[in-house]
């Protein structure tokens, strides 16, 4: 039994990556480390009440010979003391997760920019059906389905879409979030180590949806200076017309473009803005009348909601 | 032809494998169900008994079967997408094509929840609660038949589209603008609208109407803290039906004035805001998981108060708990997406009332669970269910809690950890729940108890079914799968679907076993009969009545004064009643009205999402007219003469 047990484990678990427990990423792994924190906590209620049920059941069945003659008290239905404690338990965990939920409400906030000694290199995200387009401004590069970016680096990403509702996510990386019409959303999020991670939509998008997958590429800060340098060179043009061909529907390979449009990405988000008073709706717009994309960060996440 | 048909043409009807079968078997079903009514003459049976019914018990018995049938098709939509993912890995097929699976998960959450759900939850509000408040009926019988028929209209609609038209394929609650015109103008996000609103509006209705009930028809000094724990359930749950349920209204509404007069409520552009739509949906939505929870905990109240063979433990907190989930069930909806990015400050207070809403409900299990404390529990099928439930439910809390954190939300949001959460909750506690009032109260209905073995039985394979189901998603969650992939390219997810998809054909014999256990029953009536109308040796005054029990519920009329009334006038002993204590009784008259305004919404939900105007025009003109005529009956009761009531019931009671 317990060799099937085993087996079956191996079987199942061989060659598993749990991305969100094995995180490569500062944010994810502030995560991970919550997730055991309150599940710890919750314990402390969840694992007597566990007991609790198997116990008074197993003791109090029916025809349990062992059972004494006081063991029935079919009119006690009451007593202060116990109601107390088990109002007073779960209100003081509860309590204590509230500062906790408070707190790290604010210090992973998606909006909230790493603070590093590297300069952070921002990253504009449009989500198209089905397919993720990313453009770095300051770089003049850009790319789709892939993210390269350097380890040990702050990355900024500022997210919309010109497709159904998305959500960016990187699961090794951390935090995800909505890419909308019209509006921009950010993420800061910082690899620690090389490697390839899976980036995916979360939110379904129409046809193509399961597909709508991209991978990150974190590397040396030589690698991805390279890359940048020969993306730079590229063939590939990341202009108004291969921007309308990737708008429409349908899958694409990963490929490098040099970007041939500082605006585009404002273009994008501007296009849903006819008609729309600004600042007023759930997304609101932080971006720049001037393109600048330093400035974007320095927008206040939308308190007013 | 045009506007003879709208826009439906013969490219609408069904062309892949699954959906013509359907196809053919559905209207092959319904051909087989008349024919059966005319061979055994059972027509005038069915219109007079059942159709034109204002009784509360039969309606309540319709709601089941229809929720049970509703329960198979979403279990055999959960089967084909488990089914179908369980072989979609890298170097797999896939059993169906993306927009076929697409919709398939649609249908499954749309049906599992306003269909079986709701519906489940309807049957044991009819059932139960006249009752158990000692009223002969509901307060607006006729208006309870008609809700009845709504839901049957939306219910038909959702079904129709299998054969003709296809289903949205916008998932459970049609996020716009996926389900706006611009990228779905087909006609399945019409059918998923209006199958939803026709039934909604039914649901409102029935929350109104038991509301009043509980307010209006309590017997003789039932105060509000004498009434069974149920009662209090169902009272909540039909405040936050009337206060949820137009908001739900109104959103479709404007989705559908989108879709149909080209505005812009929700569209991307033109000054439409998506965003909107899921803060209203969800704020009706995250009403609607208490709606449908709650009534569940007032049945575990009575069950395990009933199988312990004790009183319920700490009754005024258990009220109080029920109102203050009522609260806060407002005041959380914005967890379901934390991930829209509002902000750290609206996240933050928004994830802590989430949590909130968790010691109202911990405080429960503790007095269910002391409750049991020096009873001498009967482990009969409802208590296993129990047992079942207080197991999944507590761990669907757990990782509730844990999603709660807006900071871990970031990270398993919409993923295969969110699915194993909620079915965590909605299996382990709603529909365990109600498979137990089922058990619990079938007695009461046709006079013979379920089988108790195959009850179990049921229960056991539900169970492990569910954790092998649903375990490995947590775990898939975990590994960063995300919901509604028809494919996937990492071989290390394979077993774990695999395994998932043998956990739903568990489930499925569960539900088989669950099946099979009310025609077993049926066939073993007489040894299961139910001669003293009290089989579990119950608390509450439904125990008092013989089983089945008569269609004007109470032949006298009780009198309350204490909780768990029956209980202990058991033990001072029950009086026989006199002759003189018989009264006539005033009845409400079957009327067709009901079923007639629910097949006249159904016409005009067809004519709304074919776009053929002219019967948009004949079935809303048919509708407001019924609903006039009714108005104008003065005579709509009759009266049962107290010689009569007497004769009827001193046969019931064998006397």
């Amino acid at each position: 039994m317990i060799t099937a047990l085993v087996l079956l484990g191996v079987i199942l678990l061989r060659g598993v990556h749990f991305d969100i427990l094995q995180p490569a990423g500062d944010i994810a792994r502030q995560q991970r480390d919550l997730m055991v924190i309150v599940l710890s906590l919750i314990g402390i209620v969840v694992v007597p009440i566990f007991i609790m049920l198997g116990w008074f059941a197993w003791r109090y069945r029916e025809g349990n010979h062992k059972s004494k003659k006081d063991d029935y008290k079919p009119e006690w239905h009451e007593n202060t003391l116990l109601e107390v404690l088990w109002w007073g338990i779960p209100i003081a965990i509860i309590a204590v997760l509230a500062v906790i939920a408070w707190q790290t409400s604010h210090s992973l906030d998606p909006y909230k920019k790493i603070e590093s000694n590297t300069a952070t290199i921002e990253v504009q995200v449009v989500a198209l059906q089905w397919k993720w387009l990313f453009i770095y401004p300051q770089l003049g590069v850009a790319t789709v389905n892939k993210l390269p970016i350097p380890e040990k680096t702050p990355i900024h990403f500022t997210i919309s879409a010109d497709a159904p509702m998305s959500s960016f996510w990187v699961p090794t990386l951390g935090s995800q979030i909505y890419a909308m019409n019209g509006m921009s959303s950010q993420l800061s999020l910082i690899a620690d180590r090389t490697g390839e991670f899976a980036g995916v939509s979360s939110n379904i998008n129409g046809k193509g949806y399961s597909d709508m997958k991209f991978t990150v590429y974190s590397q040396t800060d030589a690698d991805f200076k390279a890359w940048v340098a020969s993306a730079q060179q590229s063939a590939n043009m990341m202009d108004d017309k291969t921007y309308a061909r990737l708008a429409t529907p349908g899958l694409a390979d990963e490929t490098s473009y040099m970007l041939m449009d500082n605006m585009l990405y404002d273009k994008v988000v501007n296009k849903y803005m006819h008609g729309m008073s600004h600042g007023d709706s759930t997304g609101g717009t932080h971006v720049m009348p001037d393109g600048s994309m330093m400035k974007n960060s320095d927008v206040q996440t939308m308190e007013g909601m | 032809m045009e506007w003879l048909i709208g826009r439906f043409d013969l490219s609408y009807l069904p062309s892949d494998p699954i959906t013509m079968g359907a196809a053919i078997g559905m209207p092959l079903i319904l051909i087989a169900i008349v024919a059966a009514l005319t061979y055994f003459k059972k027509w005038k049976w069915l219109w007079t008994e059942w159709i034109t019914t204002v009784d509360a018990k039969k309606i309540g018995i319709m709601y089941a079967i229809v929720a049970i049938i509703m329960l198979i098709r979403g279990g055999a939509d959960a089967l084909m997408l488990r089914a179908s993912t369980a072989v979609s890995g890298p170097g797999g097929t896939q059993l169906f094509e993306t927009d076929t699976f697409q919709q398939v998960f649609t249908a499954h959450g749309t049906i599992m929840i306003f269909f079986v759900a709701m519906g489940l939850m309807f049957a044991l509000f009819n059932i139960a609660v006249p009752l158990m408040i000692g009223a002969r009926d509901v307060a607006f019988p006729f208006l309870n038949s008609m809700s009845f028929w709504l839901f049957f209209a939306g219910m038909i609609l959702v079904n129709a589209s299998l054969v003709v038209g296809g289903f949205s394929n916008g998932g459970w609650l049609g996020y716009p603008p996926l389900t706006e015109l611009q990228y779905n103008p087909g006609p399945g996000v019409d059918y998923w609208i209006w199958s939803l609103q026709i039934a909604g509006i039914g649901s409102l209705l029935s929350g109104v109407n038991f509301f009043v009930t509980i307010v209006k028809c309590r017997a003789k000094g039932m105060k509000l803290m004498k009434m069974p724990i149920f009662v209090w359930s169902v009272f909540v749950t039909t405040v936050l039906i009337m206060i949820s349920f137009p908001m739900l209204t109104a959103s479709l509404g404007m989705l559908s004035l989108d879709r149909l007069a080209g505005m812009h409520f929700f569209t991307s552009d033109a000054g439409g805001n998506p965003m909107m739509y899921i803060n209203l949906i969800w704020a009706w939505g995250h009403p609607e998981v208490y709606i449908l929870v709650m009534p569940a905990f007032g049945i575990f109240s009575e069950v395990v108060a009933t199988f312990a063979r004790k009183r319920l433990f700490g009754y005024k907190t258990m009220v109080w708990a029920l109102i203050a989930i009522m609260f806060f069930s407002f005041v959380v909806w914005q967890h379901h997406f934390f991930t829209m990015g509002a902000g750290a400050n609206v996240n933050a207070f928004f994830g802590i009332m989430t949590m909130v809403i968790a010691i109202p409900t911990g405080v429960k299990l503790f007095n269910w669970i002391f409750t049991m404390y020096k009873g001498k529990i009967d482990f009969k099928a409802p208590m296993v269910w129990f047992m079942c439930f207080a197991v999944t439910f507590t761990i669907g809390g757990v990782t509730g809690v844990l999603m709660s954190i807006p900071a871990i939300d970031f990270q398993v949001h919409n993923s295969m950890f969110l699915v194993a959460h909620f079915h965590n909750v909605i299996i382990g506690g709603v529909i365990f729940g109600y498979l137990a009032g089922l058990t619990y109260w079938f007695p009461k209905l046709f006079g013979f108890r379920l089988h108790d073995r195959l009850g179990r039985w049921s229960a056991y394979f539900w169970m492990v079914g569910f954790m092998l189901a649903f375990m490995p998603l947590y775990a898939l969650g975990l590994m960063g799968a995300v919901r509604r992939l028809d494919h996937y390219d990492d071989p290390a997810w394979i077993p774990f679907f695999v395994v998932s998809a043998v956990g739903v054909v568990v489930i499925g014999i569960g539900l088989g076993l669950f099946i099979l256990q009310i025609f077993y029953s049926v066939w073993k009536r007489k040894t299961l009969r139910d001669t003293t109308g009290d089989p579990w040796n119950g608390r509450t005054l439904e125990w008092s009545v013989p089983s089945p029990a008569p269609h004007y519920n109470f032949a006298i009329e009780p009198t309350v004064s204490r909780i768990d009334e029956w209980w202990y006038q058991k033990q001072d002993g029950v009086s026989v009643p006199k002759d003189k204590d018989y009264k006539d009784i005033v009845l409400p008259k079957n009327t067709s009205l009901g079923f007639l305004i629910g097949m006249a919404a159904l016409a005009l939900g067809v004519g709304l999402i074919w776009h053929i105007w002219w019967l948009v025009i004949v079935s809303f003109v048919g509708l407001v007219l019924f609903v006039i005529r009714r108005s104008m009956d003065d005579f709509t009761e009759h009266t049962l003469p107290a010689g009569e009531v007497m004769r009827m019931d001193r046969e019931a009671r064998g006397i």
